[in-house]
C-alpha cells in the first residue's frame, strides 16, 4: 500500500536548512495498523504529512497505492487525498460553523455528491460512532471524545484505503483515548490501513507495528505480539 | 448559484464579524451611492440647460444692425442703416450653405399699460413678427390650430398665434381661441393657432403674440426694414464661414467698409452652445471620475477585509484542503464571498442612490427656476455600475484567494 525509499525532507527557514527526514525506507502493507513513534522533533509529523500528501518530499521514492507520488498539482493531490485518504487530527479540526452531520458530509461535497445523499450517509456514519442524536449539534457543543469520533466519521465517509491519524488521542483523557483507539482498531479490522502518529507508549502498543523514529531516521521497528500486546519483540534494523 | 453549502459558507464567513462586514459594505455602498447620485444630478443639470435651450437650432447665428465706424464710398462714419427684405433674398440666393434665415421683428408692447383687448379682458403681451422659417430656427410647439405660413406672409394676413399665457388671460378656460379675434395695438387679428415656445431664446416666452413679419412691417410702418435676423448653417457647414459670407454680402449691399466688422453685429450661437455642451460634458466626466474614485476606495476596503478574512480562516481552509477541497474551489469560494459582499452592498447603494435622485427630482419639480430638471439614473448606468461592482468584487477576492492557496496545506493546518 505504501512504499518509501530513501525519503529526505528539509525545511529552509531563512538561511538555516533543517534536515528533518534523513532517508526513510518503509513498507506498509494493506490492512496494517501501524504507529509511528518518536519524541518531538523526530520527524514523525513530517513523515505523516508526506504520507498524507499534505507536504512533498525532496528526495526518494514514494509509492502510494502502487502509484509513484512525484511533484503533482494541488488539484490532483486534493483529489487523491479525498479518494484515498482519511485524516484524524489531534485538535479534531472540525469546521466550527457546520454541525456534526455537515462536517462528516463535507468530503462528499468535494466529490459533488448531492446534499440529501451525503447528509443521509453522514448520519449513518455518525450512527456507527454512536452519535446519531448529536448529528445537528455544533462542534462547540460536543465533548473532546465526541469531536474526535465526528472527525473519524468524516475520515471514513469517503471509504478511504488509509486513515492517517496525527496524535488522535493527544487532546483526550485516557478513558476516551482507549475508546478512540478501539474505534480505530475496529476500522482497521474492516480492512483499512491505519497509520497513527503518537508519542504515547501505551497507544503505540495497541498497534501491530511500531516504527520508532529518531532524528529523522528509523531507529527500530517493533512487531507487537498480536496475541499479547504487553510483550513485544524488538527487531533490529538491518543495515 | 443556489448551492446551499456555498451560501452557508458565504454567510458564515461574513457573519463571523458582523460589524466589520457592515462597515466594509458601507464603503462600497457609499461608493456606488455617490456615483449614482452624482450622475443623476449631472443628468438633471443637463436636462435643465437643454430644456431652456429647447430645440433652438444649435448651428445658428444672429445678426443685428449697428452704426458704421468707417467712412466708405463717400458715406460718413457713424451712419445708421437697416436690413431689408431684399437682403434676405440676396443672402439666400448667394450662400448655398445657408439653411434658414428669418428676421426677428418686435412689435410694440404696451409698456406700463395694456396692448391687447378682448371684450372686457385686457393684457400686455410681447408682439413678434415671425415666419415659417423662424420656426425652424427657434421652434415652437403648435398646441392647436396652425403656425404662420408662407401665404400669411405673402398676403399680409392679419392673423396671429398666441402663447399659453395669452390664452389663459384673454380666454375662459373652456373657450377655444382658434378663429376668435384679439385687438392688438388697435387692430383686430384672427387667432389661427395656439403655440408654446420651446426655448426662451430671443425673448420667446409664454406671453407671446406672433404675426407674419410682413404684416407687422406693414401695420407698424416699418416698410421692408428690420434690425435683427437669425440664420442657420446647413448640417455639416461651419457657422463661422457662414457668418463671413453673410457679412460680405451685407457690407456690399449697404455700402459698408469691408473691414468695418463692427458695423454689423453678429453672434455665433453655435460657439456658445458648443461651450455649454463642452462644459456639461466635462462636469459629467468629472462626476464619473469622482464617483468612480469613491467606489474604488470602497472596493479596496473589501479587498483589504478579504485579506484579513482569508488570513483568519487559513486553518479552516487548510482543513478543507486536507479532506479534498481543490484549490479552484477554495479560490472560487473566496471570490464568491467578495462578489457577494460588493454586489449586495452595491445593490443597496444603487437603490438608495436612485431614491435620493428621485427625491431631488421631487424637491425641484415645482420650483419656477430649477437648477436641476428631471434628474434620473440611466438604467444603463445602473447596469454598468453593477457590472463594474461584480468585476471589482472578483478582483478584490482574487489577490487574497491567491494568497490562500499559495500556502501549503500542511502550513495552513498548523496555522493558529
Amino acid at each position: 500500500m505504501i512504499r518509501l525509499q530513501n525519503i529526505h525532507k528539509s525545511y529552509i527557514t531563512g538561511t538555516n536548512k533543517l534536515h528533518v527526514l534523513k532517508g526513510i525506507d518503509l513498507h506498509i502493507k494493506e490492512g496494517e495498523l501501524v504507529s509511528i513513534m518518536g519524541s518531538s522533533g523526530s520527524g514523525k509529523s513530517t513523515l505523516l504529512n508526506i504520507l498524507g500528501l499534505l507536504d512533498n518530499h525532496d528526495e526518494g521514492v514514494y509509492e502510494l497505492n502502487n502509484e509513484e507520488i512525484k511533484s503533482m498539482s494541488e488539484t490532483k493531490a486534493a483529489k487523491l487525498r479525498n479518494n484515498l485518504l482519511g485524516f484524524v487530527f489531534q485538535s479534531f479540526n472540525l469546521i466550527s460553523f457546520k454541525n456534526a452531520m455537515e462536517n462528516v458530509a463535507l468530503p462528499l461535497y468535494y466529490q459533488k455528491v448531492s446534499r440529501k445523499k451525503r447528509n443521509n450517509l453522514a448520519v449513518e456514519y455518525l450512527d456507527k460512532m454512536g452519535l446519531k442524536e448529536w448529528a445537528h449539534h455544533m462542534p462547540n457543543e460536543l465533548s473532546g471524545g465526541q469531536k474526535q469520533r465526528v472527525a473519524i466519521a468524516r475520515a471514513m465517509i469517503t471509504q478511504p484505503k488509509i486513515i492517517l491519524a496525527d496524535e488522535p488521542t493527544g487532546a483526550l483523557d485516557s478513558a476516551t483515548s482507549i475508546e478512540v483507539m478501539d474505534l480505530l482498531r475496529e476500522i482497521n479490522q474492516s480492512g483499512i490501513t491505519v497509520i497513527i502518529v503518537t508519542h504515547e507508549n501505551d497507544i503505540a502498543h495497541m498497534t501491530d507495528r511500531i516504527i520508532n523514529l529518531k532524528d529523522g531516521v528509523i531507529e527500530s521497528i517493533v512487531e507487537n505480539n498480536k496475541i499479547n500486546n504487553t510483550e513485544s519483540v524488538k527487531i533490529p534494523l538491518q543495515e | 448559484m443556489f448551492d446551499l453549502d456555498k451560501w452557508q459558507e458565504i454567510t458564515a464567513a461574513l457573519k463571523k464579524n458582523k460589524l466589520r462586514t457592515i462597515l466594509t459594505g458601507l464603503g462600497v455602498m457609499f461608493g456606488i451611492l455617490i456615483l449614482v447620485t452624482l450622475l443623476g444630478i449631472g443628468r438633471g443639470f443637463q436636462n435643465n440647460i437643454q430644456s431652456s435651450l429647447g430645440n433652438f437650432a444649435t448651428n445658428s447665428t444672429v445678426f443685428w444692425v449697428e452704426r458704421t465706424t468707417k467712412a466708405y464710398k463717400g458715406l460718413p462714419r457713424n451712419r445708421f442703416y437697416q436690413f431689408t427684405n431684399d437682403d434676405l433674398l440676396a443672402l439666400k440666393k448667394n450662400i448655398p450653405e445657408l439653411e434658414h434665415i428669418a428676421p426677428d421683428i418686435n412689435g410694440w408692447s404696451g409698456g406700463a399699460t395694456h396692448n391687447t383687448f378682448r371684450k372686457e379682458k385686457k393684457g400686455n403681451f410681447r408682439i413678434k413678427g415671425t415666419s415659417p422659417e423662424m420656426n425652424m430656427v427657434n421652434p415652437v410647439e403648435v398646441i392647436s390650430g396652425r403656425f404662420i405660413n408662407e401665404n400669411d406672409l405673402k398676403e399680409f394676413r392679419k392673423v396671429i398665434t398666441i402663447g399659453p399665457r395669452v390664452k389663459e388671460l384673454m380666454f375662459e378656460e373652456d373657450e377655444d381661441p382658434i378663429g376668435q379675434y384679439l385687438k392688438v395695438n388697435g387692430i383686430f387679428f384672427k387667432i389661427i393657432g395656439e403655440i408654446k415656445p420651446l426655448s426662451n431664446n430671443m425673448g420667446n416666452r409664454d406671453d407671446i403674440i406672433q404675426l407674419p413679419y410682413t404684416t407687422l412691417q406693414q401695420l407698424y410702418n416699418y416698410g421692408d426694414k428690420f434690425y435683427v435676423f437669425l440664420a442657420t448653417a446647413k448640417v455639416g457647414e461651419s457657422v463661422a464661414e457662414l457668418e463671413d459670407k453673410i457679412f460680405e454680402i451685407l457690407a456690399r449691399r449697404h455700402s459698408i467698409h469691408p473691414e468695418d466688422t463692427q458695423a454689423i453685429g453678429h453672434f455665433n450661437i453655435a460657439k456658445i452652445f458648443n461651450k455649454i455642451f463642452g462644459l456639461f460634458n466635462s462636469i459629467g466626466f468629472l462626476f464619473w471620475v469622482i464617483g468612480f474614485g469613491v467606489l474604488i476606495t470602497g472596493v479596496i476596503g473589501v479587498s483589504n477585509i478579504m485579506h484579513v478574512v482569508v488570513k483568519e480562516r487559513t486553518k479552516e481552509l487548510g482543513i478543507k484542503r486536507a479532506i479534498g477541497a481543490k484549490p479552484a474551489l477554495v479560490v472560487g469560494q473566496i471570490i464568491n464571498e467578495s462578489v457577494f459582499l460588493t454586489t449586495f452592498a452595491g445593490f443597496w447603494g444603487l437603490v438608495l442612490g436612485v431614491v435620493i435622485v428621485e427625491l431631488i427630482g421631487k424637491a425641484t419639480e415645482g420650483s419656477p427656476n430649477p437648477q436641476i430638471l428631471n434628474p434620473y439614473v440611466d438604467i444603463n448606468v445602473a447596469f454598468i455600475a453593477l457590472g463594474v461592482l461584480i468585476f471589482f468584487g472578483v478582483l478584490a477576492g482574487l489577490l487574497p484567494a491567491q494568497r490562500a492557496i499559495r500556502i501549503k496545506p500542511v502550513d495552513a493546518l498548523r496555522y493558529e
